[in-house]
Order: structure tokens, then C-alpha cells, then sequence
């Protein structure tokens, strides 16, 4: 595939990931920070993202599996990650967290199992999406192309 | 932001940068270049943050803990011009770290978190926030976070420019109140002024403010007590900057620096009377502010003295006579009862402590003492100023305490032996003026100081090992809290280091309040502490006052205690020499409280030439339990006269301020007669 198709490709996936709600305008950000000075910017920050946000589930799964549910760690640990996932861009996990928050709220146990599995279900979903975008990229720029930057009427 | 001038680097961050790119003078091109600590615990958020910041041009520095920033910003007190941070955080609040960042640096502080909920923006108002943002952040917000700095550096710098102008004053005040400088009037001020200083001729007030580097009015712990006694004299509702400015008569300080830092210790102020349990926290957060930075530290210290004031009823009398003894009659009798002397000493420390630490504080010796001693007083109680009489000379005790302790610092000790000495007679203090010490300390952030003098007076008698136990611990614990603040202060070795930073009483106040968190039997040593770091310090300068300061800051900041425990020792000293110092200046009468003031300014590195003298003083203040006299005087003593007139303030002050030459000036000055500050080690 040459580098134009790819580079369509890759604003078709994109915006599609946008319109689904996967992403939001705060990614944009993102890809407008990377620059010729730091070129892997958005593949370092979405790694970072990822190493942090699995162990943020991981951390609240353990913290709902206790016989005692401790719901003010579990708020600290979902606000941090609607924290990271706004800031990343990612939508939807986001939302789940915010719902998550709220039945952290009212100290429900089952609703909150429930908003974990959402979250962590949120979360896996845009990670398949991001590692495939990313891939896209890397394979533009393997071709010697440069990424296009998207605009978006956000 | 001005996105058409200049040159435009990257489109987004360009634009503010850029502005001034083409005429920055001196390589000047801000915002570029801007110093911004950022704290955030999500790595994520963290490191899109630097990048966002890095775009704008900043010289970012990330962290991920509030306490690793808190230190980095202590280390490098000028090293950073704006701080953003987390709201929530593992290690620590971000509330609570604004509020140290505020009190010891007084730098702009922005928060920010996912959390947009209307109490927690609430909150960051309250604290002091200078902006909040919700994340996720664009790079849109973070385009503009210059505009703190340069209005904090403009309002500091018209605080410099117009220094009396009555109008100015109190519309600075009041805008200094909303934190919003941007009235033309202020303006049209600040842009002449700019215009003098900056080269450039620039209209953009933003280039003006940016460039400008005017010189920080540090708030010395004389300072601050002056400006605190001047504070108390008007009534803190009354209090205007204009009229402190008059009363402080402080060559060189606009009535635009009393403002800002008029806006703080009312800040300050309603902390305490909302935390009434713990004025102490107050008093740490103020205290901790170093000296470094004029506002925060004197502010601290001041404000303590003076939420103290304000929030302690004590009368303006008290206050007056205790600063007055504080600021160290010169007449310096060893005579004066203790007791007395110290509460007077504690406020009297901060006063003389101030003088120490501020050789700029000359003139307002015996002001700044009076004020310090207003600022203490405050918070005690009437009956508690009685008790501060025997805290005097439990103070005396405790001082001599501190010098025996040793423990906390050798050279305390033998600071505190002679004074120990004296004391013996006056023992007076003994238990029950421990208890009243210590009663009084642990309700007012100042009578720790008592308290814990008291509660080393006593000891001496042999109540001193008890006393010294509680008390010292929690002094020990303010030192370390102090060591905090002194790090940064460490600078001022003249300085009595403003109470954190605020000379001598400001010091005093937080540690009290800071010890009365502690424990109630703990605080008194706080404050005594203080007083043993004084001694030890003499020599160490303005960090020991700091620290002293520092410590009844930290103290709130339970986490800093360790780190007081190291710079305790300074900081105590100072403390104590400045309270007694200021007895001894004070004279007989307020030996007691001179000998605090000495004490504390001992610590204080000023107060070492002092601190000496007050040791001294201390020593025969606590034998002859000029804590008394200094009652006595005190009636005489009303704000105004405090000053100079009976006190021998200026002794004191100039004591103080000559602490670093050598210990003589201070002698005469503060008749530290009784102690030899050589004795000292320091």
C-alpha cells in the first residue's frame, strides 16, 4: 500500500473513532503536541497511559473484591483514571468512570462491579483502537510518510 | 495573550511568547522561559502537561509527589515562578500543598483536576488558588498562566512604587483583597512605574509586570511584627494599609507591600478563627513560608501574631506590654520577673527576633517589636497573659531548659544554663507557671513559646525535665518544621528570619499554635524550642528563626515535624532569643521578655550577637523575674508607647540588628547581661 492510501486510511479510522465516541477533541491535542522535536510523543503518552490505567483496574478490582469495600479508595482510584483517560482523549472510558463515581457515591457493590467490568470493558475497546491507529502511523512513517493531521469540526 | 506580536514560534505557543520576542530586552522573552513546577500524580496527565507547557515555551519541571515539589521549591526558593498542581494526591493534599507554596513562597499556585465540582473550585479560592483548571487541560489554559506571574509581580511591584499613597493604599487593599489588580488606577500606577524600571518601553503592561523584577519585600519577622503590632494598634478591621504603612515606618515599603501582605494575614486570620482548634495550622502555614519570600514568611509570622491577636482577645495591652518587653527594654535588668517577661518574650521575641533578623528593620525596632508584640498577645488570653507571666519566667526556665536540654542542641544548652541560672531564683515559675505556660501556649499558637519557656523555667527547678518533655517535643517538632522554611531561610542570616520567616514573634505565634496541636503539654516546648535553637543558633542567623518559625508552621504540617526536629534546634534558639531579647531590651521589666526576644534572635543567626545578650538577659530576667516588670510596664506600655519609648526597643533592635557583629550592641541593648551568649555554642 502506498503512502497516500495509508495516510487515508488513517483519517478514515480516525474520524471514525471519533464519531463512535472513542476519542475526543483532547486527542487532537495530543497529536497537535507531537512535533519533528518529539516525534513519538502521542505513542509515549498512550503507552503511559496504558501501563497506568491497567493498573489502576487491576488496583480496583482488588479494592471491590474485599469483603469490606473500602468506596472511598475506590473513588480515588476511578477519579484517577477518568483523570488520565480525559486527558488522553479517551471518551468512553471516561463516561464509564463518571458513572462508575457516582454508584461509588451511593456505596453499591453491585452496581459498581458492573461500572468496573463497563470501564474495563471501555477500556480494552479503545486500546485495540489506539495500538491500531498508532500502527498505522508507524507504518506511514516507515513508508517515509508523514502523518496527516486531522481536522476535525470539533 | 497577544497572539499577533512577535514572532511566532509554534502557532499555539508562539503567540504569548512571541509577543515580546522581538523586543524582549535583555533576552527577556516572556512569557518564554517562565519557570513552572507542575505536580500531578497521574503520569499520564503529567506528561502531556510538560509537553503542553514545553509548547508554550515554559521551563517545565514535572514531579509527581507533593512532597518531592515542596522540597524542590524550598531548595530553589527563587527557582520557580509558578506552581500547578493536582487537587488530589496520594501523599498530600494539593489544598494543603497551595497553602504551604503560598505561605512559605508566595508563588501563584493554579489547580487543577477532573473533579469541576462548584466546593472543590470553592475550595481552591479559599485557599488561594490563583486559578483552577479542569482536565482534561488544554493548551489553550495553560497558554495564559503567565498572566499570574506578572500579576502577582505587578501588585508586589506597585506595592513598591507607591509606597503612602492613600488612595492607592486602599484601593490596593481592596483589590488586593479580590486578588485583582487590574483597575486602571492601578494600572496607570504600575505602568509608570514600570516604565521606569523597564527598559523597554513597552506599553504592554504585560511586558512591564514580566520584566520587572522588582526587588522582594522579604517580611522579616521584625518586620512582620511590626507590621502585626501595627495591625493590632488599628484594629484588624480597621487596618488599612495606608495607616500600617504610617505606623510601620518602614523606610522603603510601599504601602502596596503592606497591602499584599495585609491580604494574607487576613487570610490567614480567617483560617484561624475557622480553625479554631488549630491555630496552629495557621501559624504553620504562615510560618513555613521562608523568609525568602517577604510576604509569606513575615506574613506568617505577623499574621499569626496577629490572627492570634485577633482571635485571642488578648488586649492590645497586653500585646503592647508584651511586645514591649519583648522588644527588649534595653534597660535589660536581669531583675525583671520572668513570668512576665514571658509571654511578654514571646511576643517580644518575635519583635526583637525580627529586629535580628532584619537589619533593615532598624528603624522599626521598637515598632516592629511593639507590633510583634501585638501580634502575640493577641491570641492569648487576659488570663493567659497572666499566665504568660509565669510562663515568662517559666520561659526564663525554659530557656534555661533548652540549654540544658541539650539534646535539642548543645548549644542551646548552655544558653539556656545561664539562663537556667538566674532562673533559679526565679523560680517562680516553677510548676505552676508551667502550667500556665503550657496552658497558655497550647491555646494560643504563642504561648507556646511561653509555654514552653515556662515550662523550661520550671524545669529548671527541677519541674524543667518535665516541662522541657512536653514542651520540647513539640518545639523539637516545630524545629523541624522550622528546618523547613529555614532551608529557604537560611538566607537571611541576619534576619531574625520573619516569624517562618517573620522575626521573632511571628515565629513564635505559629509555633505555639503549631504546638498546641501537638499536644497541649508539647506545645509549650514547641515554643520553647525556639528559644533553644536561639541560643544554640545565635550565630546561625535567620534560618534558626525560621526555623523557630517554621516550626509552629510545620507543626501543623504533622509531616514536617521531623524535619523541624533538625532545624529545631535553630529555629528554637532563635525564637527564644528573640523573646528574650526583646526582655532584656525591654530592660528589667521586660528582661523576661527581652530575653525571649534575645533568645530568639539568639537563634536567629541575627540574634546571635543577641540572642547572647538576650541569653543573658534571659537569665537575669528569669532570676529576677522581670517577667514581672514587664507587666508592669506594660500597663504603660499601649501600642504606640510600646515602642520605643519604654522599651528599649531600639536597643533591641539594633541588637538584633547587630546581632552580627557581635554579641556587645546587643548587650547593652538587650541587657543580656545575664547571658553570655558565648556560653552559647554556636
Amino acid at each position: 500500500m502506498e503512502v497516500g492510501q495509508m495516510q487515508r486510511r488513517l483519517v478514515d479510522y480516525t474520524k471514525t473513532l471519533f464519531m463512535e465516541g472513542f476519542l475526543d477533541a483532547q486527542f487532537l491535542q495530543l497529536q497537535q503536541l507531537q512535533d519533528e522535536s518529539n516525534p513519538d510523543f502521542v505513542v509515549e503518552v498512550v503507552s503511559l497511559f496504558f501501563d497506568d490505567s491497567e493498573k489502576l483496574l487491576n488496583d480496583l478490582s482488588m479494592a471491590l473484591d474485599q469483603p469490606n469495600v473500602d468506596f472511598k479508595k475506590v473513588d480515588a482510584h476511578v477519579h484517577q483514571l477518568k483523570g488520565s483517560s480525559s486527558s488522553i482523549g479517551a471518551q468512553r472510558v471516561k463516561n464509564a468512570c463518571i458513572a462508575f463515581r457516582n454508584f461509588c457515591e451511593e456505596q453499591n457493590i453491585d452496581a459498581t462491579l458492573r461500572c468496573l467490568q463497563q470501564v474495563k470493558h471501555e477500556y480494552y475497546l479503545v486500546k485495540n483502537k489506539l495500538e491500531t491507529l498508532l500502527r498505522l502511523e508507524q507504518q506511514i512513517v516507515a513508508a517515509g510518510g508523514s502523518i496527516p493531521t486531522i481536522e476535525m469540526g470539533f | 495573550m497577544n497572539l499577533s506580536s512577535g514572532k511566532e514560534y509554534i502557532s499555539t505557543a508562539s503567540s504569548s511568547a512571541g509577543w515580546k520576542a522581538g523586543d524582549a530586552a535583555a533576552a527577556d522573552q516572556f512569557p518564554a522561559g517562565l519557570r513552572v513546577l507542575v505536580v500531578d500524580d497521574d503520569p499520564t496527565c503529567l506528561m502531556i502537561l510538560e509537553k503542553m507547557l514545553r509548547t508554550c515555551l515554559y521551563a517545565v519541571t514535572k514531579c509527581s509527589r507533593a512532597e518531592t515539589a515542596l522540597l524542590m521549591l524550598r531548595e530553589n526558593k527563587n527557582g520557580f515562578d509558578i506552581v500547578i498542581s493536582d487537587v488530589h494526591m496520594p501523599d498530600m493534599d494539593g489544598f494543603k500543598l497551595l497553602e504551604h507554596i503560598g505561605l512559605e513562597m508566595d508563588l501563584p499556585v493554579i489547580m487543577m483536576s477532573a473533579d469541576d465540582g462548584k466546593h472543590v473550585v470553592m475550595k481552591g479560592v479559599t485557599h488561594g488558588a490563583c486559578d483552577y483548571l479542569i482536565k482534561p487541560v488544554r493548551i489553550e489554559a495553560l497558554k495564559n498562566i503567565w498572566q499570574h506571574v506578572v500579576r502577582k509581580r505587578r501588585n508586589e511591584w506597585r506595592d513598591f512604587e507607591q509606597s503612602g499613597s492613600v488612595e492607592e493604599g486602599d484601593r490596593l487593599l481592596k483589590q488586593s483583597d479580590d486578588a485583582d489588580y487590574s483597575s486602571s488606577a492601578n494600572e496607570g500606577n504600575w505602568k509608570s512605574s514600570k516604565r521606569r524600571k523597564d527598559d523597554e518601553d513597552e506599553t504592554d503592561e504585560r511586558d512591564d509586570t514580566s520584566t520587572l523584577k522588582k526587588p522582594r519585600v522579604v517580611w522579616s519577622v521584625e518586620l512582620h511584627q511590626q507590621f502585626v503590632a501595627a495591625v493590632n494598634q488599628l484594629g484588624i478591621d480597621k487596618a488599612v494599609p495606608k495607616k500600617i504603612l504610617e505606623l510601620m515606618n518602614v523606610p522603603g515599603l510601599t504601602r502596596e507591600n503592606v497591602a499584599s501582605h495585609l491580604q494574607k494575614y487576613r487570610l490567614y486570620l480567617r483560617r484561624l478563627s475557622g480553625v479554631s482548634q488549630h491555630p496552629s495550622n495557621l501559624n504553620s502555614s504562615f510560618m513555613s513560608p521562608q523568609e525568602a519570600v517577604f510576604g509569606p514568611l513575615s506574613s506568617l509570622n505577623g499574621l499569626d501574631l496577629q490572627t492570634l491577636a485577633a482571635t485571642g482577645q488578648l488586649p492590645a495591652q497586653s500585646l503592647a506590654t508584651l511586645q514591649a518587653a519583648g522588644l527588649g527594654r534595653s534597660a535589660g535588668k536581669p531583675g525583671i520577673p520572668m513570668p512576665f517577661v514571658d509571654q511578654r518574650d514571646i511576643f517580644s521575641f518575635e519583635n526583637p527576633k525580627l529586629r535580628f533578623g532584619e537589619g533593615q528593620q532598624q528603624h522599626v525596632n521598637n515598632n516592629k517589636q511593639m507590633n510583634l508584640l501585638h501580634g502575640i498577645p493577641t491570641t492569648m488570653e487576659p488570663k493567659q497573659l497572666a499566665g504568660l507571666h509565669h510562663t515568662a519566667q517559666s520561659m526564663g526556665n525554659m530557656n534555661m531548659q533548652v540549654a540544658s536540654n541539650g539534646s535539642q542542641s548543645s548549644q542551646n544548652i548552655p544558653l539556656l544554663m545561664q539562663m537556667a541560672q538566674p532562673q533559679a531564683r526565679g523560680q517562680v515559675i516553677n510548676d505552676s507557671s508551667l502550667g500556665h505556660a503550657t496552658r497558655l501556649l497550647s491555646p494560643m499558637g504563642q504561648p507556646i513559646l511561653s509555654n514552653g519557656i515556662a515550662a523550661n523555667v520550671s524545669t529548671k527547678t527541677g519541674i524543667q525535665e518535665n516541662v522541657r518533655a512536653p514542651s520540647y517535643n513539640p518545639v523539637l517538632q516545630t524545629s523541624s518544621m522550622l528546618n523547613f522554611p529555614m532551608n529557604h531561610a537560611s538566607e537571611l542570616p541576619g534576619n531574625s528570619f520573619p516569624l517562618g520567616t517573620t522575626p521573632g514573634i511571628p515565629s513564635l505565634t505559629p509555633k505555639v499554635a503549631f504546638q498546641e496541636d501537638v499536644n497541649s503539654d508539647s506545645k509549650g516546648s514547641v515554643g520553647f524550642m525556639p528559644s533553644y535553637d536561639i541560643f544554640n543558633d545565635l550565630n546561625q542567623h535567620k534560618p534558626q528563626n525560621w526555623e523557630l518559625q517554621n516550626i509552629g508552621m510545620t507543626f501543623d504540617a504533622s509531616q514536617h515535624s521531623n524535619n523541624l526536629q533538625g532545624n529545631h534546634n535553630h529555629s528554637q534558639p532563635v525564637l527564644v532569643q528573640q523573646g528574650f531579647s526583646s526582655g532584656q531590651v525591654n530592660g528589667q521589666n521586660k528582661s523576661a521578655t527581652v530575653v525571649s526576644k534575645a533568645i530568639f534572635s539568639a537563634g536567629d543567626s541575627t540574634g546571635h550577637a543577641n540572642a547572647q545578650n538576650g541569653n543573658q538577659h534571659l537569665n537575669s530576667l528569669l532570676v529576677d523575674g522581670t517577667v514581672r516588670v514587664k507587666s508592669e510596664t506594660v500597663a504603660d506600655a499601649t501600642p504606640t508607647n510600646l515602642y520605643p519609648d519604654h522599651f528599649g526597643q531600639e536597643d533591641l533592635m539594633s541588637a538584633l540588628l547587630k546581632q552580627q557583629d557581635v554579641v556587645a550592641p546587643a548587650e547593652h541593648e538587650f541587657d543580656f547581661d545575664g547571658y553570655s551568649l558565648d556560653n552559647i555554642p554556636e
